[in-house]
């Protein structure tokens, strides 16, 4: 067939898409013009390398270890509250990550519940710091993703194969090996791919349970290169490191990863005929209960040790909130000029060919590029003022893959369904945004926004890079009271941060669906 | 005149050739087995399947390489003729005015086309609150309002049960009456044919017929047609 004509809407796709991947090569520039290749990598950038893969593949292959029953159990078991479970499994992913690691420091720190208990019953104290630390923190963010992942790879076994199964009474080995063993090796890999490119830039839980010769990532090993030796030449050496890691892993995983489990409709429950025998039933509760509450216990103390807190918390808390604010709503409004017309353009090509400037998002990690910025404004300018515009725009591209995931699959079905009624109606550009696009796709940008203004205001990454006393986000200012051992007021601003994340989250998102037409 | 000179289609193992004028004004019916590239055609003409070669002709002009929106046709498919979220009225407005700015005079004229289809007082319904019938009557006055010399049905009513699409069949043909337009419409069903056509595509083989009076042509069926019809 010759080649369609000319598409209804992306015509600002390739523009959109252009911008990004300027945005990521001027960082290159920056970086190629400080980094002394020549200097070879020494032993401390060896062990930050070592370090970085160690720990992702560590948290990737532990999340879905522990994933497996967990999605197994929920997938065939129904039980008050399951529906309100499964949607909890989705707050990891808008859930600050500095608000998640002092969640978690309060029930397995130092003075945490699970030490405060070892210590009543005289057994040794666990640190949570360091290479476990690390795990810990990435299992508890990746651990709800893989299991969202793998259930719904189980929701897609057809109902009418565990009727056979039942019909033909398969014991529970056979049902594993005919229809869940399949599914896994399907589903898990992916999965696992997803989570290792995820946490091998992985900065703020380092930054906050990591550090140190023997537990530095190399995001980590950028940010003290360049806060405290000021030495751009390392950073920028590790950025091109760190470029090579996750580019490559990203490249090598584009084949594999699956796609984002970010819609709804995960809380059906299928009629199980199998798996009613006691021992299972048992072992099933045991692991639900278990995992709810690996996952909801340190959101707890946040809200008890953020309660506490909120009256101690210092005036310049409630301003970095305003600034954090103000990064969010410049994220969202960067994100979608950027990501509605590149969606537009994918949407119009062939499956699969052009997402992968999404992905560039994945691969280039926020620190690679706030270094390679700062080195081509330095000279020019003072980079500091620009430190908010500068964290907005970066936090915009680093939510551009998981919007293109939301936006692109209903705008094709939008364009499958009435690209020809439009373009019989010569209905084109932005008349068609305007009556087509945007009032079938509104409940998808919403979600696309929120996400964005979520993930904006919790962010805790290049930020750190350019800031000083006077100019903070809400993160950072947590982590100097954490940096300061003010805990409560750190636990206070953590509950401002949280209630700011999810309500931009709401907002947006029932902003989207807001009496939205069927 | 609507004029197909050694036209060619061709999607992977499929192919169609078509060499024929249609006569301005009449009503033509497309028949032929399924598969044989009924819709296909009707898709060549409206714009959205490609030529592998010849030309498309409205009254001498080539139009083989024009937008769908930019020939002088106006068409209706066999579904998602409506977008469910706007009204009625916008949808029909879209014929006028593809950025729905519509001027007074404008709205006057479709809100009398929806007048005419019998969707009076409706003007403000999404297409989800009407039946089928009446969802039929809206993408029909909007066939109206684009006020285009050629319509082309690509089986529009299929869903239809058999006596909401004979009424829809009547409509259409005391609309095109009205407007003197040329209509092409796709159809499976002979009693279609004689109810509505005064001339036949018929579509088999890799190639489109020539229109014939359907009357002759439905009483002396060549034996290819005889074979479709199975008489």
């Amino acid at each position: 067939m010759a080649p369609r004509a000319q598409p209804i809407i992306g015509a600002g796709g390739v523009a959109a898409g252009g911008c990004v991947v300027a945005v990521v090569l001027a960082s290159f520039v920056g970086l190629g013009l400080k980094a002394e290749v020549g200097r070879g990598i020494g032993p401390a950038e060896w062990a930050a390398i070592r370090f970085t893969v160690v720990q992702a593949v560590l948290s990737a292959l532990l999340s879905v270890a522990f994933a497996i029953p967990l999605a197994r159990a929920l997938a065939r078991r129904r039980f008050p509250g399951r529906g309100v479970l499964i949607t909890l499994l989705g707050a990891p992913f808008i859930l600050p990550v500095i608000v998640a690691v002092l969640g978690l420091l309060a029930v397995f720190g130092r003075t945490g519940w699970l030490n405060t208990g070892l210590g009543a019953l005289g057994l040794p104290e666990l640190s949570i710091y360091g290479l476990h630390g690390v795990v810990l923190a990435h299992v508890f963010f990746n651990l709800p993703l893989a299991t969202r992942l793998l259930l719904q790879g189980w929701q897609s076994i057809p109902a009418e194969r565990f009727r056979l199964a039942a019909q033909l009474n398969l014991p529970p080995r056979m049902v594993f090996r005919t229809l869940e063993w399949p599914l896994l090796k399907q589903v898990a890999p992916g999965a696992a791919a997803l989570i290792f490119v995820i946490c091998l830039t992985s900065f703020a839980v380092a930054l906050t349970l990591g550090g140190g010769p023997r537990a530095t990532t190399i995001e980590l090993a950028i940010y003290q290169a360049f806060r405290f030796d000021f030495d751009l030449a390392r950073a920028s050496l590790l950025s091109l490191i760190q470029l090579g890691l996750a580019g490559g892993a990203a490249l090598l995983a584009l084949w594999v990863i699956p796609n984002f489990p970010l819609s709804a409709g995960l809380d059906r429950a299928l009629t199980r005929w199998d798996a009613r025998g006691g021992g299972q039933a048992w072992a099933d509760a045991a692991i639900i209960t278990f995992g709810s509450a690996f996952l909801l216990l340190p959101l707890f103390a946040i809200l008890l040790a953020g309660l506490q807190g909120l009256p101690l918390m210092p005036p310049v808390v409630w301003q970095t909130a305003g600034n954090s604010l103000w990064v969010a709503i410049l994220s969202i409004a960067v994100l979608l000029l950027i990501a509605l017309p590149m969606a537009g353009w994918i949407s119009t090509r062939q499956r699969g060919s052009a997402e992968a400037i999404g992905l560039i998002g994945l691969s280039a990690s926020p620190l690679m590029i706030g270094t390679g910025w700062f080195i081509l404004i330095n000279p020019i300018a003072d980079p500091v003022p620009l430190a908010l515009p500068v964290t907005a725009l970066i936090n915009a591209l680093m939510a551009l893959p998981f919007a293109l995931r939301i936006l692109v699959p209903p705008m094709r079905d939008v364009l499958g369904a009435y690209d020809r009624l439009a373009r019989s109606l010569g209905l084109r550009g932005w008349a068609a945004w305007r009556w087509l696009v945007l009032p079938r796709l509104r409940a998808q940008v919403g979600f696309a926004a929120g996400l964005t203004g979520a993930l904006s205001v919790g962010d805790l990454g290049v930020i750190a890079l350019f800031a000083d006393p006077d100019r903070a986000t809400l993160p950072l200012q947590m982590y100097r009271l954490m940096g300061a051992y003010r805990t409560e007021a750190a636990a206070g601003a953590a509950l401002v941060l949280l209630a700011m994340a999810l309500g931009l989250f709401w907002l947006c998102d029932k902003g989207g669906r807001w009496r939205v037409e069927a | 005149m609507l004029r197909l000179e050694g036209v060619e289609i061709a999607q992977g193992d499929f192919a169609l050739a078509a060499d024929f004028d249609v006569t301005p004004g009449r009503r033509t019916a497309v028949i032929g087995p399924s598969g044989a590239g009924k819709s296909t055609l009707l898709g060549a003409l409206g714009g959205f399947v490609p030529l592998r070669a010849g030309r498309v002709l409205w009254n001498a002009r080539d139009i083989t390489h024009d937008a769908p929106g930019a020939r002088p046709m106006a068409m209706l498919f066999q579904d998602n003729n409506l977008f469910p979220h706007l009204s009625i009225a916008q949808n029909a407005g879209l014929g006028v005015r593809p950025d729905l700015k519509l001027s007074a005079e404008d709205s006057a004229r479709v809100a009398q086309a929806l007048a005419r289809v019998g969707l009076e007082g409706l003007e403000g319904r999404k297409p989800g609150e009407l039946s089928g019938g009446q969802q039929s009557r809206a993408a029909l006055a909007r066939v109206l309002v684009q006020d285009r010399p050629v319509v082309l049905l690509d089986e529009p009513f299929a869903a239809l049960g058999p006596a909401l699409r004979r009424e829809m069949l009547d409509l259409v043909r005391s609309l095109v009456e009205e407007t003197g337009a040329t209509l092409l419409m796709v159809t499976h069903d002979p009693q279609d044919v004689r109810r509505m056509a005064e001339d036949v595509i018929f579509v088999e083989g890799g190639r489109a017929a020539a229109p014939q009076p359907a009357q002759a042509l439905l009483e002396d069926p060549p034996p290819a047609l005889r074979a479709y019809l199975g008489v």
